[in-house]
């Protein structure tokens, strides 16, 4: 593989693994745990550079992951006795971690590759340079990471799918079925703290937060099904990436912010063209509303002067912008969309129903007795015969 | 007392200024639940600050601090809009906000820094923050941000206290809650960004939200709230301050942050609302009482 590919691939995967975990994360509201999180592992990282005095070693992500615990802890202790709220809590903790990660670094470790820069910001354009060679295959370090921690994230969410489905939705009956979803939490947010640190590397912490946060945002859009709103949750995160790739080379700017930047988008466009949620389809709606509010409302007229002596008067489309205060021209756009549907017909200079109309004007009067007796009560109708039975 | 020299003065006023203002307004920030808002905003003003880089090419305060307060109030207003259209809830709608804005401010530091006009340099001080870049012009930029802060505390104090307590009952009330939920939150932008040179992106928030929390453990009343905090906001910017002068290499706003974080670990233990010293000398004296009422009962 090229460089250039195998940059595409990591992308990929980390976005991958990252939107795994973030789908859960969104649905117990606490999407912003990711944004502490990838600061606070930060100082996991620098106390067991300091341990250990090395960079490339496995204590080092055990070290970042249980920082994330630890701010995890200090939150929920903060909040326990009420006296601060969660936000205040979180807002509170991951910068003091944070802090006290930038200070150990500029005071005793200005020299090494941990410059605060590359780990806020991260550079995936180096990452083909680290390699690893395992069962045959050479491939970037960041490549073997984050393609396990893909399974890892993936084998999680399969074996435990019931139990983090009911304790996202419903934590205490979870928890009164025996399914212990603290514990659960636990594990998750461990499993959440290592993705972070993992792909930190690659794409630095702030990023981090779009890669887990924005599929999942995006895909609560598109789906209110549970299966299909992680599967939604996949298709942005490899897409988010990809897009992400091109922009960065055309414009020769940053891969990882031109990731979050494409995210950004991509939920744009979920925004405004979502079947169901969307900008466009909510105008749509809308619209459809309107016009069969106003058919509606043209066949009930005409139902109730049918067969009475003002019946020819009534039923004249002039008439209809004095008793339905229309206008001449919206007037004559919705007798023509009833004209349309079949439900009216022109009998010389009047309307009349068609037997589909009138069937249509009985529907909607049985369905809107209530509103329309209410309307009538407070004088917002003319005062029409009441509705023959 | 040590003599100071003219750039410290200005490095120990523009924090205690800072901290002062931060603090007063943090007490509504935290009151309401939006501690993270000021997260999101020192985020979202990067793109502002890059942008604002590029057209005028001056490193200028003013120039960018207004492309910044651009950048943040749009990311404050597009957050809200969304929340407002979709079911989506304030914490996947910030996050969102936050990276996608964080993201671009990127795209462009990363695009301006391969130009071959390399001016940029110290654009990234904006990231972290370094108290030791502050002129004394910034200080007037405070100063009347300070100003304006406790000018617009003073004048809506009725509205803002109801806003921060009960907002539906405002709303029913016919006031016009999104304006002056607006107002608060442009005022909070321009704290921000003025922060955001002293302290940095991170760590902001912190300014906003410790010596609110802190002063909320002494006292229940709005007022005296709001005070404390601000009294506590710059007693903390002054150590930080103090604290980054006189130790090679601490970050001014790394060390703002830990001595607020000692503020706020100080008044939950000796806070006269609940302190853990006084419910733990309490809980002693129960247990004596208890125990000489059972023995001499």
């Amino acid at each position: 593989m090229s460089p250039a590919t195998e940059l595409q691939w990591i992308a990929a995967v980390a976005a991958l693994a990252c939107a795994l975990p973030g789908g859960f994360l969104l649905l117990r509201r606490q999407a912003l745990l990711s944004d502490a999180l990838s600061h606070s592992v930060l100082l996991g990282i620098v106390v067991a550079f300091f341990l250990l005095g090395s960079l490339d070693s496995p204590w080092l992500v055990a070290g970042a992951s249980l920082s994330g615990l630890l701010m995890v802890l200090l939150v929920d202790l903060l909040q326990r006795d009420g006296r601060i709220k969660e936000d205040a809590a979180l807002g509170l903790v991951f910068p003091l971690l944070f802090s006290v990660a930038v200070i150990l670094i500029s005071r005793w470790a200005g020299h090494i590759h941990l410059d605060t820069d590359a780990v806020l910001l991260g550079e995936l354009a180096f990452a083909p340079f680290r390699r690893l060679e395992w069962l045959g295959l050479d491939l970037p370090v960041a490549l073997w990471q984050m393609g396990g921690l893909l399974l890892l994230n993936l084998g999680f969410l399969l074996l435990f799918w019931k139990e983090l489905s009911l304790s996202a939705f419903d934590s205490l009956l979870a928890g009164s079925l025996g399914f212990r979803p603290a514990l659960l939490h636990t594990l998750e947010l461990g499993l959440l703290s290592l993705t972070c640190v993992a792909a930190f590397d690659a794409v630095g912490s702030v990023l981090v937060v779009a890669l887990i946060v924005t599929p999942a945002v995006t895909a609560r859009l598109l789906s209110d099904r549970l299966p299909a709103y992680f599967v939604w949750a996949a298709l942005v995160a490899v897409l988010s990436s990809q897009i992400g790739w091109r922009l960065a080379v055309g414009l020769d700017a940053s891969i990882a912010g031109s990731m979050a930047v494409a995210g950004g988008l991509l939920f744009t466009a979920a925004l405004l063209f979502s079947p169901r949620r969307g900008w466009v389809a909510g105008l749509r709606r809308e619209r459809a509303q309107r016009r069969q509010f106003a058919r509606r409302l043209l066949v009930i007229h005409l139902h109730n002067h049918e067969g009475t002596p003002q019946e020819a008067e009534e039923c004249r489309l002039a008439h209809l912008s004095e008793h339905l205060n229309w206008s001449a021209e919206t007037a004559r756009e919705r007798v023509d969309l009833c004209l349309e549907s079949g439900w009216v017909s022109w009998a010389g200079e009047r309307l009349s129903l068609t037997a589909e109309g009138r069937a249509a004007a009985r529907q909607a009067l049985e369905e809107l007795p209530l509103q329309l007796a209410g309307a009538r009560e407070e004088g917002l109708l003319c005062p029409w015969p009441a509705p023959r039975t | 007392m040590i003599q100071l020299d003219h750039m410290a003065r200005v490095v120990l006023a523009g924090c205690a200024l800072i901290g002062l203002t931060g603090g007063a307004l943090g007490t509504f920030v935290v009151l309401r639940r939006q501690s993270l808002v000021g997260d999101v905003v020192s985020h979202a003003a990067l793109p502002g600050i890059v942008l604002a880089f590029w057209l005028t090419g001056s490193r200028s305060t003013p120039a960018l601090a207004a492309g910044a307060a651009l950048a943040g109030l749009a990311g404050m207003l597009a957050a809200s809009w969304i929340l407002r259209r979709t079911l989506l809830r304030e914490d996947g709608v910030l996050g969102l906000v936050l990276s996608s804005f964080f993201g671009l401010g990127l795209m462009g530091l990363t695009w301006i820094q391969r130009q071959p006009d390399a001016a940029q340099a110290g654009l990234d001080r904006y990231l972290f923050g370094n108290a030791a870049t502050l002129l004394s012009q910034d200080l007037a930029w405070m100063a009347g941000a300070a100003l304006l802060v406790a000018g617009t505390l003073a004048l809506l104090w009725k509205e803002f206290s109801l806003l921060a307590f009960d907002a539906d009952f405002a709303a029913q009330l016919g006031w016009p809650v999104r304006g002056l939920d607006l107002i608060l939150t442009l005022l909070t932008v321009v704290v921000i960004v003025l922060g955001l040179q002293t302290v940095g992106v991170v760590l902001m928030s912190t300014l906003l939200i410790a010596p609110a929390v802190a002063a909320r453990q002494w006292t229940d009343r709005l007022g005296r709230m709001t005070l404390l905090a601000g009294g506590l906001g710059a007693l903390v910017g002054v150590l930080g301050g103090a604290g980054s002068l006189a130790f090679a290499r601490l970050p001014t706003g790394p060390a703002i942050v830990l001595a607020a974080s000692g503020l706020v670990l100080l008044s939950l233990g000796l806070g006269t609302r609940g302190g853990w010293m006084w419910s733990g000398l309490r809980r002693r004296r129960q247990r004596r009482e208890g125990r000489e009422a059972v023995l001499h009962g």
